[in-house]
């Protein structure tokens, strides 16, 4: 394994600047997840790792060695896509050999089949090995995909949404099942989500993308607890954080510049109030917790509650801010 | 605005039976959720409300109106597919007022009603705009806006906000339930996401194998759920389920799991010896050093205010538990777990369904 370093890297298609200046270093054995919405260069940024794309500006480094300018194949990176591409006349065995049977690696026989089954108990499908690929369920398939590119040893895994296509309970077994690999193989990956629980879970740090631009790379922790913009703040919690005019808590100290106060769900205290300036409007009931829409002047202000406080609709309230974050006027935040 | 009522509904697809002998009321103004995992006869049962599918045998009432064998286009209703289809040539504007226009209707009453759904879904400044640049959650107004101008008795809506991504299917679904408020028109929604549901229903139906297998608010499907099914369909992580051999009789408050003794709501059933199964949310257990129900951590993964921490107990079961951010758990720690007693289910692991105990009791005194 092996660290990489992308160094202002930039890639521009026709008008649109898929990736800016982007500075970004995987160290050896981590796992950085980059989180942004459609368009923000996440894959743009994957493929400029694996030499599918070239920069306009910038290096990108693999270990110690400058690749900018090779192609694809002596970076030895291992690509796993979103949608999985299995050889339908295969077995799952065959699949998973396919990349150690090129002719440029040369692997012996023997050296195929024990690496094949290592991987094939790492992910659980030692039992599967002599199935047509076809006779899979999707999350098994998805697997085989992924264990096809585990069974070669590459400087870096990049993955590009690789659970996007399985249903909910598969893909949170299988964030379970990444995060021990990537502990037991101490793997290297660059892996690409929109799914902020992805992110959150698996990632020893996250990186944030912004329209091309890396806006904050750091643990999952202190990106949530300790975002630098509104913006990053919006990325991960959900429901998403609150962000009101400084207007509306005239009581709350905030820096000078404050214009917009960001307020995580769980960081209210709501107290009933005859003469409260809130309103409950809805009370939703989500099992282990309710969220409470509670409109404020001309706000919807969404407030984490216990489902057994017994607050109701109609009722009016009010609210006590315990750990709210300031913004400026655009965006950035401000500290005390 | 109206009622629905399914009686008996029943459809077959050659040898497969797609819905099994339903029977439910959706109530006038209800938000209603089928939801289930694919291939459970949610959408069937919709496409049979909004007459696209007829049903085998049983009867759909409209109203009080018997609808089961009319054709689509007279029931008077409105339905929402997953893919907003749009016509690509045509703006805004005509997009919504086109079913207006191909019923005749005067122009300045489809302009009056054009204003009216494009303000109720706060896409005013977008009439005029063609639909072809525009975001996936405008488009999707637009499609609802092609609903919503009609004024139906009731809105089907078949996975709506499928495509779209996890951000901005939270976002719509508050808009869709804030529309419903506004609207209060009676909806019925099909969707394969328990979080969608749990999130917008006034009544949930659980479907599976063509069966409703609970019908009830979004609550007592989560804190009572009737079968193991529900159990495990319901919830982020679901319910864990921890099976054990044992019998339990009417006024019993405890269980023993696996050798240890494990406090319960007093149960209001019967069963003999035989295979029982445990229900236990993960917000309801907790971590102490004195638990007899012994385990291991095997993984935590933090979610912001919450974590959830996966175990392997010593007796074989795994399962998860939802802990604070801030407590700390370190993977390999051996711990011992305590349970919330006073919200554990019971089921029977031969029926699958839930056994009676004391909160059922009190829901049904309320």
């Amino acid at each position: 394994m092996a660290e990489v370093r992308l160094q202002g890297v930039s890639k521009r298609f026709g008008a649109t600047e898929a990736v800016s200046g982007l500075d970004l270093a995987v160290a050896d054995g981590e796992f950085v997840v980059l989180l942004g919405p459609t368009g923000a260069g996440k894959t743009t940024t994957l493929r400029l790792v694996a030499g599918l794309e070239r920069p306009d500006a910038g290096r990108v480094f693999i270990g110690a060695r400058d690749v900018t300018d090779s192609t694809p194949a002596p970076r030895d990176v291992s690509f796993v896509f979103q949608q999985y591409s299995l050889y339908p006349h295969l077995s799952v065995f065959d699949n998973l050999a396919f990349p150690l049977r090129s002719p440029a690696r040369r692997m012996p026989a023997a050296e195929v089949d024990a690496r094949v089954r290592e991987i094939a108990q790492l992910l659980h499908i030692e039992d599967k090995l002599d199935n047509r690929a076809t006779q899979l369920s999707g999350g098994q398939m998805q697997r085989v995909a992924i264990g096809r590119a585990l069974v070669r040893k590459p400087t870096v895994y990049l993955m590009d949404e690789p659970l996007s296509s399985l249903d909910a309970k598969l893909r949170a077994e299988m964030r379970i099942e990444l995060k021990r690999i990537q502990r037991e193989l101490g793997a290297t990956i660059l892996y690409v989500t929109h799914d902020q629980t992805e992110a959150m879970t698996m990632a020893s740090r996250i990186g944030v993308l912004e329209r091309g631009r890396l806006v904050q790379l750091g643990t999952p922790r202190e990106i949530y607890e300790d975002p630098v913009n509104a913006y990053v703040a919006t990325r991960l919690g959900s429901p998403s954080i609150n962000l009101v005019p400084r207007s509306l808590f005239p009581g709350v100290a905030a820096p000078a510049a404050t214009v917009t106060i960001g307020v995580r769900t769980e960081h209210v205290d709501i107290q009933r109030s005859e003469t409260g300036p809130g309103r409950v409007q809805r009370v939703e009931h989500l099992g282990d917790q309710n969220h409470l829409h509670v409109s404020l002047a001309d706000a919807d202000v969404i407030v984490l509650t216990n489902p057994d406080d017994g607050l109701r609709a109609g009722e009016r309230v009010t609210l006590t801010l315990t750990a709210p974050l300031f913004f400026g006027a655009d965006g950035a935040r401000l500290r005390h | 605005m109206a009622e629905i009522r399914i009686e008996n509904l029943h459809k077959s697809f050659a040898s497969f039976v797609a819905v099994r002998d339903s029977n439910f009321t959706v109530r006038n103004g209800d938000f209603f959720c089928l939801l289930g995992p694919s291939g459970c006869g949610k959408t069937t049962t919709l496409r049979m409300i909004a007459g696209l599918e007829l049903p085998t045998s049983g009867r759909i009432l409209l109203g009080d109106e018997d609808v089961t064998f009319k054709q689509a286009s007279a029931r008077d209703i409105a339905f929402v597919f997953q893919l907003f289809a749009l016509y690509p040539h045509m703006n805004v504007r005509a997009n919504i007022s086109y079913p207006l226009r191909s019923q005749g209707m005067a122009r300045d009453e489809v302009r009056r009603r054009v204003e009216e759904a494009a303000k109720t879904l706060r896409i005013t400044h977008l009439l005029d705009r063609p639909v072809s640049g525009l975001s996936s959650g405008d488009r999707q107004r637009v499609a609802l806006g092609r609903a919503i101008v009609r004024e139906p008795l009731c809105f089907l809506m078949d996975e709506p906000l499928g495509a779209l991504d996890a951000e901005f299917r939270e976002l719509m679904c508050g808009e869709l339930r804030a529309l419903h408020d506004r609207l209060g028109a009676t909806t019925v929604y099909v969707t394969h996401d328990q979080l969608e549901a749990m999130s917008m229903a006034d009544t949930i139906a659980v479907m599976n194998q063509g069966l409703i297998e609970q019908l009830g608010s979004p609550r007592e499907i989560y804190d009572r759920p009737a079968s193991l099914f529900v159990a495990d369909f319901i919830g982020s992580p679901p319910m864990n389920l921890l099976p054990f051999r044992g019998k339990v009789g009417h006024g019993d408050r405890h269980v023993r799991l696996n050798g240890v003794a494990v406090e319960v709501p007093e149960i209001h059933d019967n069963a003999g010896e035989g295979d029982l199964v445990l229900g236990v949310r993960p917000e309801h257990v907790q971590l102490t050093d004195d638990g007899a129900y012994r385990a291991r951590v095997v993984e935590s993964e933090y979610l912001g205010t919450t974590q959830i921490v996966t175990l392997a107990a010593a007796d074989g079961n795994g399962l998860k538990a939802r802990l604070p951010a801030d407590t700390a758990v370190r993977a390999g720690d051996q711990v011992g777990l305590a349970f919330h007693a006073g919200k554990l289910s019971l089921f029977d692991a031969q029926s699958g369904r839930a056994l009676r105990t004391r909160l059922h009791a009190e829901a049904a005194r309320g």
